[in-house]
């Protein structure tokens, strides 16, 4: 295994119009591993991927965000895909007027590729349909991660890919995941490392994640094994980090004066 | 003839003067001179409208028995031509005429002005696919093109009329036309103008007699300085007439006037608008103006309109596929004038896309 990051990283926050939303994350994902965020609703976790692929209207206000040791924060979002960082939409939006189909030739993909891997998605009918364009959450879910197999990125991000899935779909889309993070290989010869945002931790069966956080109020605490993590959240949810937060915030302002 | 750089020019709006496109005849007209009109069909006549007038009085009776020459100053000047030219296309009865027949009007020198009067007749049960291209053939040119179409399509006949506007940016265009659909008949109008050109006004009006069907596409990508002024409107005047309206405007430094009228004048009639449009700068304007008139209770209208700007999170989105801002306005764009429309054979609607890519590549977004 490589030991350059793939992401790294660096005392980050990032807000909307002068709000800050995400609080000096520090952050490091080495080629192979994955790593997991867990956290109430709206704490920050989908601001944090975003933030990463460069989406507005989040603004780095402080920090760095390198990958494989470039820094990519002044960099657009197409650039960022091209150097190799895919991100699957929590919900991604309707572009009527665009097919998976003519996406597809635009990204230059071999036709038949994009048919097989749509036909494994089980969304081989919806080739010729507008993105999302009346999609059920289990088919936009499916059709993210479609595109996400056909871009092959190297860091993958996955905004909640099990929300509004119903149980075939998630043994499906399960499947789907450890593909793109190279489960079938030996650990060695992983390339592939990545970012899964979720807040129910049933998607991580199998994926044998490196790390887990909790972001509590755009913070990152409580990080450990990332199954220990789920297990503690399922039984106390996040009442721990939430206190363990408010201390650090304690701290941080008593240091700040 | 035509030079080999005029036949490459007028493939792009549907004419192929070489011979390799199955066409059941052929009509090509350059400024005001004849050049072309053949059929390979017996029960197809592709004719010139001066050559008509003069054999079949029946053709210079049809004249101007759909549009009034008092509409405007553009009708006006064509019933004062002593001579307009023009095209006469006549499909006899129950003729199903497989391949489709093309026509093409070319301004060829500069400054040139076009007066032309064209009849089209389709005999009861009769079908045909009519594909007229216009263009100018340098960009450079300047000129006029004023046209007064009348089409008769009898009852039981099927028309499908694609037409292809490629003019230059110095180019005024005038049609005036006017549809007589008569019981069960069906006539289908595509409308296509993606390039350059300084003004185009039209206003066809389809009077749809009982079970008859008028049908009117359009699609429009508007360049820098143009002018448009488009639309259709659709009288259904027999019980059970259908009558359908739709348009996709993409407008950049440019001004769309969108406009349709479905009026529902007997039982049973039903009629539908839709007009979408795009509009890409704030030099731009898309006046869309649906119209439905209802003069009778038992008839069924309704229309939907959507104009605006292409939303930031599309196109953001399909940047992090890794495409550039550009190719995904420009892809977002070419999706949205990428209308299948029914009743085309799938020969037309290639023609179409064909074209819809190269006014894409031609002049870049």
């Amino acid at each position: 295994m490589s030991a350059e990051p793939l992401l790294d990283i660096r005392g980050l926050s990032v807000g909307i119009d002068g709000n800050p939303l995400l609080s000096e994350i520090d952050m490091t994902v080495l080629p192979g591993e994955i790593h997991v965020i867990f956290g109430p609703n709206g704490s920050g976790k989908s601001t944090l991927i975003k933030a990463i692929m460069g989406l507005p209207p989040y603004r780095v206000t402080s920090g760095e965000i390198r990958f494989e040791g470039e820094s990519i924060i002044d960099l657009p979002i197409d650039e960022r895909a091209r150097l190799g960082i895919g991100l699957a939409f929590q919900q991604p939006p309707t572009v009527r007027d665009v097919s998976l189909s003519a996406l597809g030739k635009a990204m230059k993909l071999d036709d038949n590729r994009l048919a097989e891997a749509a036909d494994s998605l089980g969304i081989a009918g919806h080739l010729d349909r507008g993105l999302n364009d009346g999609f059920s959450g289990g088919e936009q879910k499916r059709s993210e991660l479609l595109q996400l197999l056909l871009q092959r990125p190297k860091l993958v991000l996955l905004d909640e890919p099990e929300s509004g899935v119903d149980v075939d779909s998630l043994k499906l889309l399960r499947g789907v995941i450890e593909r793109l993070f190279q489960r079938d290989l030996p650990i060695r010869e992983r390339t592939v490392g990545g970012i899964i945002v979720t807040h129910t931790g049933t998607i991580l069966e199998h994926l044998h994640a490196t790390r887990g956080y909790v972001l509590v109020n755009g913070r990152l605490m409580c990080s450990g094994a990332p199954l220990d993590i789920f297990d503690q959240i399922s039984k106390n949810g996040f009442v721990d980090c939430i206190a363990a937060a408010r201390i650090k915030e304690k701290i941080h302002d008593f240091l700040e004066g | 003839m035509t030079s080999s750089k005029d036949n490459l020019d007028l493939r792009r709006v549907g004419y192929d003067g070489s011979g390799q496109t199955p066409r059941s005849g052929s009509f090509l007209l350059e400024d005001d001179t004849g050049r072309v009109a053949s059929s390979k069909e017996k029960d197809l006549v592709m004719a010139s409208i001066r050559q008509a007038r003069k054999e079949d009085p029946w053709v210079k009776k049809l004249e101007w028995s759909l549009v009034d020459p008092a509409t405007d100053e553009f009708t006006r000047l064509v019933s004062e031509h002593p001579d307009p030219a023009g095209n006469f296309i006549h499909v006899k009865e129950g003729a199903k005429v497989k391949f489709p027949a093309q026509s093409c009007f070319l301004l060829k020198s500069q400054r040139q002005e076009q007066v032309l009067h064209n009849i089209i007749v389709l005999e009861p049960g009769s079908e045909l696919h009519l594909i007229t291209g216009c263009t100018a053939a340098s960009y450079e040119n300047a000129g006029r093109h004023i046209a007064v179409t009348e089409v008769f399509v009898r009852e039981g006949a099927t028309l499908t009329y694609t037409m292809v506007h490629d003019w230059a940016p110095e180019v005024e265009v005038r049609p005036r036309t006017g549809i007589a659909v008569e019981s069960g008949g069906t006539y289908i109008s595509n409308y296509i103008a993606l390039t350059r050109v300084k003004r185009i006004d039209t206003d066809p009006l389809a009077t749809v007699e009982s079970g008859g069907t008028a049908r009117f596409n359009s699609i429009i990508y508007a360049k820098e300085g143009a002018h448009f002024d488009v639309g259709g409107r659709v009288r259904l005047v027999g019980p059970d007439a259908r009558g359908e309206i739709v348009s996709r405007v993409v407008a950049t430094k440019s001004t769309v006037i969108s406009r349709g009228l479905i009026e529902g004048k007997n039982a049973g009639t039903k009629g539908h608008m839709e007009c979408n449009g795009i509009i890409l700068d704030d030099e731009a304007v898309i006046h869309a103006i649906p119209e439905l008139k209802a003069t009778y209770p038992e008839t069924e209208l309704s229309h939907e309109a959507a104009v605006g700007k292409i939303a930031g999170e599309q196109i953001n989105y399909l940047m992090s596929r890794g495409l550039a801002e550009d190719e995904a306005r420009a892809l977002i764009i070419r999706g949205f004038l990428d209308v299948k429309i029914e009743g085309l054979p799938g020969s037309l609607q290639k023609v179409i896309d064909t074209m819809i890519e190269q006014a894409m590549a031609k002049e870049a977004i």
